[in-house]
């Protein structure tokens, strides 16, 4: 997805984060003197959470953010919503300066504009599933029906009508994080911001939680940011991941870009064990037919199975085994490439160049 | 002393400093002020009597149904019976015993009402202010442990004998492990929920009343406990300025030698005591933790409810 800049939402400018007493003049020093990581912590006694990160979320994107733990990911979301103030950089929601709002102005904007989800769910123990979720419109003064109706209205987009009275301790973790969903999604923000929400539950309920987040997700529209540990799931729900590590934004992408292109070393490791089977598509990987054809001279290309250039290596192995014959890549009934199968196996492998360049 | 020379082996002994002295000056201060002081006496013993009047008025046994019933209430069945029996035995020990523990319990609950009011706002600041915590523990360790007979004196000096004054030390007392307490279940509040909170848009008052507080409720109760038997410990030392009631009665025995009216005295304390922990104990216990949701859904209220079809 390309954005605009004049549309995007969040928009974050050179915002580091540095930790410790002696922040301010850690800073200073990493401006003039371009001090590194390590040597700030020496120096100053400081740690360096976010460094220089730079990136905007277009209007209704997915933005994902991936690192290990300790790579300053928390950090950075919470910057967002200012529960963290920047050392320095910007960030603005609608372009509007979060670092320039108002005590108030701010709570409304987290009020009204913002809906947040946390890893260990943050849930209030003595209220309601239904209390909990219309929390951020009672601190607003909203009026008790309007925010009940909007609250039951979330309950019920997260498949837990008939639960708005029982306390969060009655729920099951999975349960309780769809709480968590409900109460971001109630009063209707326009972004949502995901701290690692499904870190915390068992595979088969975390890949439950994805779907309806996703399915949910294309409904709402809504611009989120979303952080992960796991390659696997911003794969899978973001339209555009950035891989962080030590507080640098190493590389922002798709995931095509991310899997295909790593920019280097430690994406690259990222990326080796993820399948790439519905990441690739037939454009990456096909020889041009020209190129082809000069190597293999003309050919005759009856009964060769027929691709568009979107078609992913799934569909292509699909394609691919009930032949002998290469796949034929056509776009608007043009033939533009031809993918061979050992195109398609250095594709599975995620070589792309190797296999779009194969020499045979 | 002057004569004394210095001596660098025991300096501490020729040297006087003069401490006592400016403390007596409390003393002349508070009766240049007396005109200052005697209507806010006035307007706290005022008080003070109006409670131990009601409590006298009502008579004894609807009293101790109301007892029960708040027993029942707070804390359940089985604490409402041990409430009932000991509040029997308590009124069976001498023919005044009844009068006398209403009176003590008048003080009491002034005390923990005094106590509440001044230790909650500062167990909440302690728990939200570091350097205020630091500063104030020294202050509360020194109200614990200080010999009750070390404040007494100016106390008096400042006010006079009689309720108030009674109250004022009892509240000296009882007040530091409400504060404590406080502070320490602020600070034991899930700081997540304390993020999700101000995620959403909550002020820093919201916070407070919404979350922090309703969370912190159960070590808040536990503090007030703690209160209300510090405070019926002080009752014997209270009664030497003149506070009447149960210790009162343990003074005089205490005086004459008697020692069967000084056990009366002393036992009508102990069952007060029990009787006043085990009903603020179950306060401090979730409804949820005995089974049902609401607190009006259990003990009388809950029956009442249910038999008229209202729950």
């Amino acid at each position: 997805m390309t954005t605009q800049p004049d549309e995007a939402v969040i928009d974050c400018r050179n915002l580091w984060k540095i930790f410790g007493r002696r922040a301010d003049e850690a800073m200073k020093a990493v401006q003039e003197r371009g001090l590194g990581k390590l040597e700030v912590r020496d120096r100053f006694d400081c740690v360096v959470g976010v460094q220089d990160a730079t990136f905007t979320v277009g209007r209704g994107e997915i933005f994902c953010i991936m690192g290990l733990s300790g790579s300053g990911k928390s950090t950075l979301i919470r910057h967002v919503n200012r529960l963290i103030e920047p050392t320095s950089g910007q960030l603005f929601i609608e372009g509007q300066d979060v670092n320039q709002l108002s005590a108030k102005d701010l709570r409304e904007v987290r009020a009204e504009k913002i809906g947040m989800v946390f890893q260990n769910m943050a849930l209030m123990p003595h209220r309601t599933v239904l209390e909990n979720v219309s929390f951020s419109q009672e601190v607003r003064g909203h009026d008790p029906k309007e925010r009940r109706d909007n609250a039951m209205r979330a309950i019920d987009a997260v498949d837990l009508n008939g639960w708005d009275q029982k306390y969060p301790d009655e729920l099951s973790g999975g349960m309780q994080q769809r709480v968590g969903l409900a109460r971001a999604i109630a009063a209707d923000p326009s972004i949502l911001l995901m701290d690692e929400p499904f870190s915390a539950l068992d595979p088969l309920i975390r890949r439950q939680l994805q779907d309806k987040f996703m399915s949910l997700s294309a409904e709402m529209k809504k611009t989120t940011l979303f952080i992960t540990h796991d390659l696997d799931e911003a794969i899978r729900i973001g339209d555009r991941i950035a891989i962080m590590k030590d507080g640098a934004l190493v590389q922002v992408g798709t995931p095509e870009d991310i899997v295909t292109n790593p920019a280097d070393e430690y994406v690259a490791d990222f990326v080796a064990g993820i399948s790439k089977l519905e990441l690739i598509s037939a454009a990456k990987i096909m020889t041009p037919v020209e190129q082809y054809e000069q190597m293999n001279g003309p050919a005759n290309k009856d009964g060769w199975p027929e691709a568009h250039p979107g078609q992913s290596l799934d569909d292509l192995v699909n394609l691919s085994v009930q032949t002998q014959h290469p796949v034929l890549v056509k776009a608007d009934g043009r033939t533009v490439g031809v993918v061979t199968k050992n195109a398609l196996l250095r594709g599975i492998q995620g070589d792309v160049a190797d296999a779009a360049g194969l020499k045979h | 002393m002057a004569e004394n020379t210095f001596s660098i082996l025991d300096p501490f002994s020729s040297v006087d400093l003069g401490l006592a002295d400016a403390a007596d000056g409390v003393k002349q201060w508070a009766i240049a002020n007396r005109a200052l002081i005697q209507p806010v006496k006035k307007f706290f013993n005022e008080m003070i009597v109006g409670i131990d009047s009601a409590l006298n008025a009502v008579p004894p046994l609807v009293m101790l149904v109301i007892l029960i019933l708040i027993a029942w209430q707070a804390a359940g069945r089985r604490v409402a019976i041990l409430v009932g029996i000991s509040m029997v035995v308590l009124g069976f020990l001498s023919p005044n015993a009844w009068g006398l523990a209403m009176t003590t319990l008048a003080i009491v609950v002034s005390a923990v009402i005094m106590s509440f009011i001044i230790g909650l706002p500062l167990g909440v600041l302690a728990g939200k202010n570091d350097r205020f915590e630091t500063a104030i523990r020294p202050v509360l360790d020194t109200m614990q442990t200080i010999p009750a007979f070390v404040y007494l004196v100016p106390v008096v000096m400042l006010i006079g004998i009689g309720n108030v004054s009674g109250v004022i030390v009892t509240v000296i007392f009882a007040l530091p492990p409400l504060i404590r307490l406080t502070s320490l279940g602020i600070r034991g509040v899930n700081a997540s929920v304390v993020e999700a909170a101000r995620a959403f848009g909550a002020s820093p008052r919201q916070i407070l009343f919404k979350v922090e507080l309703p969370l912190a409720t159960p070590t808040i109760l536990a503090g007030v406990n703690q209160t209300i038997m510090l405070s019926l410990s002080m009752v014997v030392i209270a009664s030497m300025i003149s506070v009447k009631g149960l210790g009162n009665e343990v003074l005089r025995a205490m005086g004459r030698l008697d020692a069967g009216k000084a056990l009366v005295g002393g036992l009508g304390i102990v069952i007060l005591a029990i009787v006043l922990d085990r009903i603020t104990q179950g306060m401090g216990q979730s409804g949820r933790e005995r089974g049902h949701r609401h607190w009006w859904q259990g003990g009388p209220v809950g029956a009442v409810l249910r038999l008229t079809g209202r729950a």
